[in-house]
């Protein structure tokens, strides 16, 4: 572990998140877009416990990383419950083409 | 003044109120259920009591000193405003006292004659609801202890009489003579409350305002000298007074409704007016006698209009055909005589007359309505004759009261007529003129009350022979009280037999502690009992001629009266026949004139009020019109200005939201990196 330090956890953080990011912004599925959301949550738990590593003594970041880890789990269950429902209702998981409450 | 306080006087007025209020709200109901017989009852008992009760105040009154002789039962504070205080609260004293039993006993008996005339009417229970609903109110106005609680009682007898004369409504004649007598009474009525007006603003500005009688009658001293427009107070508000009693009580100038007021039922002629109501305003004067005593030029008055009206009433009814008009017109004389008596200050010698006159003269009507009754309500006396003998009972007492009337010696109207005439001569306030002007209306009553008793009684009936077949005497409801009436005309008259015929004359020393004042007048007048006795024949033997002329005329045919009738081109018998043209000439000038007025003011109210009123209203239009323009153009303007503004920004900042969950992020995103590298640099 001597060869790594902080900076390497905060770099690959940031990588998940800008990767993550991207999914978002360019996917027109719906399920790659919660996806990248999961990448974006994964990185913040990254960051998190490399802070907590190397920040202090106290546990809080751990602790606080499974909070988002439960949280990502209920959001993908509402998120995949949600989609259902658009596919029922447009037949497509399509991004695009659920834009009924446009102007 | 010592002054007895009792708590029974309320219920001589309460008694009838409350026979009126049952028959009046639940009559109709309780005819129908009960009959005919328990309206009489409910009608009759009240007023008997009232008249038990009134012997009651006047056995008390009797008990006590003479000079302490009031009762007051106060009731209930009234009026309490400022310096006016008023209280329900009756008073009973030697003159209140002889009204309320004339009323009661009188109007007793008429209660029950009623029972028999009316017996065949359906508005039964509505006739003998206005008759007690007439004898509260006489009451009221007689037992009173202030002038706004008289004045109550006055409008009330006002409306009963009203109600009353247009008993029979159906017939338009009747209704007529209702409204006539009611608006007369009114201009009479007004003048009535000027007078308490004045009396109470003059006594008020002295410190001592009031409208009780006996306040007035204490403080009378402090009117004296006050004037108003230049003119003593006293005898502006005894004048106004006096217009009062004009017109409730019949004489010139507005006695014109009372010969009219006979198209009620006889009853109410007989009790309403001639017994009670049509003396009110003898009465008032008599209780406002203190006043009267301040202002020598209003009893002037007094005594000149009532022998006016003592003379051209009796003229008129030399002529007239309706047996009732007759007794009328004669009513309207002998309320002359009465206030003739108030004008030469002998109060109580006309208070005398007013109760013998409420004997005879209700039992002449009650005796013509007993006629009537007979004779199948016809009235006209052309038609009569003979009845002597079908009707006996009615001639007899009806030939008792006549003689009564026409002041035959030893009866009422003797004592009481002859008092007048010689007070009318000897008191200071009296003269021969009046002595003379009395007399001949004496002598034209004895000759047009015998014209009465001949046409209708004595000679051939003159009726159509149906009718005749029907002629019957009345029953006894009816007779008895006749009987009872006519023994009355007889011996009222002793109690004020003059002293110079060797009677006490005890009715004036009753009378004497309310007419100080008068008697002091009286007091001055000379007792020449030489002079007093030949007066007294020159008028038994003015009245003896009248008689004699009716018994030529009208028993003998010893001369057509048609022939006279025709004297001096028939003038003078048509000016009486027509009653001196007085309606025509009220009709011409108070109702044409009402009328035109009418009309002028209608175009005034059309052509100038009216035009002014449009012109504002077009006027208000035209502003509103341009007010209208404003704001349609310029508020509604800028209002829509505001809206079409936000309508296009928003249809114009709409097209930002995409729907496309991507473009969002891409936003988000963007403007977070934005606000982070403001942040940094």
């Amino acid at each position: 572990m001597e060869g790594i330090s902080l900076e390497h956890f905060l770099i690959v953080g940031l990588l998940v998140f800008a990767l993550g990011l991207y999914t978002v912004l360019t996917r027109k599925n719906a399920i790659g877009i919660l996806m990248g959301v999961e990448l974006i949550l994964n990185a913040a738990n990254i960051n998190y416990i490399a802070f907590a590593r190397y920040g202090g003594a106290s546990i809080d970041g751990q602790v606080f990383a499974i909070f988002v880890i439960m949280l990502a789990a209920a959001e993908a269950a509402i998120g995949l419950a949600i989609v259902l429902g658009i596919y029922q209702n447009f037949d497509s998981i399509d991004v695009e083409a659920t834009d009924s409450l446009r102007y | 003044m010592e002054i007895t306080t009792v708590s029974y006087l309320r219920w001589i007025p309460l008694l009838p109120l409350l026979g009126a209020a049952v028959n009046g709200l639940g009559g109709s109901v309780i005819q129908k259920r009960f009959g005919k017989n328990a309206i009489s009852a409910i009608a009759v008992t009240p007023v008997v009591l009232a008249f038990l009760i009134a012997v009651r105040g006047f056995l008390q009154l009797k008990g006590l000193d003479p000079e302490h002789r009031f009762l007051l039962d106060d009731v209930w504070r009234w009026i309490d405003i400022g310096t006016l205080k008023a209280d329900v609260a009756f008073w009973l004293d030697p003159l209140s006292c002889v009204m309320i039993l004339v009323i009661t006993g009188i109007g007793g008996l008429i209660h029950i004659y009623s029972t028999g005339y009316m017996h065949e009417d359906e508005a039964y229970w509505r006739f003998f609801a206005y008759l007690n609903l007439f004898t509260f109110a006489m009451l009221t106005l007689v037992l009173g202890d202030s002038l706004l609680l008289m004045f109550v009682g006055w409008e009330g007898v006002g409306l009963c009489s009203f109600a009353l004369i247009g008993f029979w409504w159906t017939e338009q004649i009747n209704t007529t003579a209702g409204n006539k007598a009611f608006i007369v009474n009114r201009v009479g009525d007004f003048g009535f409350i000027l007078g308490i007006f004045l009396i109470f603003w003059s006594l008020d500005a002295a410190g001592h305002g009031s409208v009780v009688f006996r306040d007035i009658q204490h403080h009378a001293v402090s009117l004296e000298g006050r004037t108003i427009w230049g003119l003593p107070v006293v005898v502006l508000a005894t004048l106004f007074f006096f217009v009062g009693a004009t017109g409730k009580s019949a004489q010139i100038p507005l006695y014109v409704w009372l010969p009219d007021a006979m198209q009620g039922p006889t009853p109410v002629s007989a009790l309403i007016h001639a017994a009670t109501m049509v003396t009110a305003g003898v009465y008032m004067i008599a209780r406002l006698n203190f006043l009267y005593a301040m202002a020598p030029e209003t009893l002037a008055v007094v005594a000149g209009i009532g022998a006016a009206t003592a003379f051209f009433a009796a003229t008129i009814g030399l002529v007239q055909n309706d047996i009732k008009r007759v007794l009328a017109y004669s009513t309207v004389s002998q309320l002359g005589y009465m206030f003739v008596a108030m004008g030469v200050g002998a109060y109580a010698a006309g208070v005398f007359h007013l109760v013998t006159h409420a004997f005879f003269k209700a039992c002449l009507f009650l005796g013509s309505g007993s006629v009537i009754h007979g004779m199948s309500g016809e009235q006209d006396m052309r038609k009569m004759g003979g009845l002597k003998d079908k009707m006996p009972t009615t001639f007899w007492t009806f030939l008792v009261a006549t003689l009564a009337l026409t002041g035959t010696p030893l009866t009422s109207g003797f004592f009481s007529k002859d008092e007048i005439l010689w007070k009318a001569f000897s008191s200071p306030y009296g003269s021969a003129t009046l002595w003379i002007i009395g007399v001949c209306g004496a002598g034209m009553t004895a000759c047009y009350m015998f014209r009465q008793v001949f046409m209708t009684f004595f000679g051939e009936t003159r009726a159509d022979h149906h009718v005749v077949h029907h002629i019957h005497e009345s029953p006894g409801s009816m007779t008895m009280p006749l009987v009872i009436l006519a023994i009355g005309s007889i011996l009222v008259g002793y109690l004020g037999v003059p002293e110079f015929l060797g009677g006490g004359n005890r009715f004036e020393a009753w009378l004497e502690p309310v007419f100080a004042s008068g008697h002091e007048m009286a007091a001055h007048a000379s007792h020449e009992a030489g002079l007093e006795w030949t007066l007294m024949l020159i008028s038994v033997a003015v009245a003896a001629t009248g008689f004699l002329i009716a018994y030529v005329l009208y028993y003998r045919h010893a001369a057509s009266p048609d022939a006279i009738a025709e004297v001096a081109g028939g003038v003078p018998y048509r000016v009486l026949y027509n009653k001196y043209y007085v309606d025509e000439l009220y009709w011409a000038v108070f109702i044409r004139g009402t009328l035109l007025l009418s009309r002028i003011l209608a175009w005034f109210d059309g052509a100038i009020v009216d035009g002014i009123v449009n012109g504002v209203a077009s006027l208000t239009v035209a502003i509103s019109w341009l007010d209208g323009l404003f704001d349609n153009r310029v508020i509604d303007g800028l209002v829509n200005l505001l809206a079409d503004f936000t309508y296009n920004v928003g249809s114009r900042m709409r097209r930002m939201q995409t729907g496309n969950i991507n473009a969002y992020l891409y936003v988000i995103v963007g403007t977070v990196t934005l606000v982070l590298l403001a942040r940094l640099f």
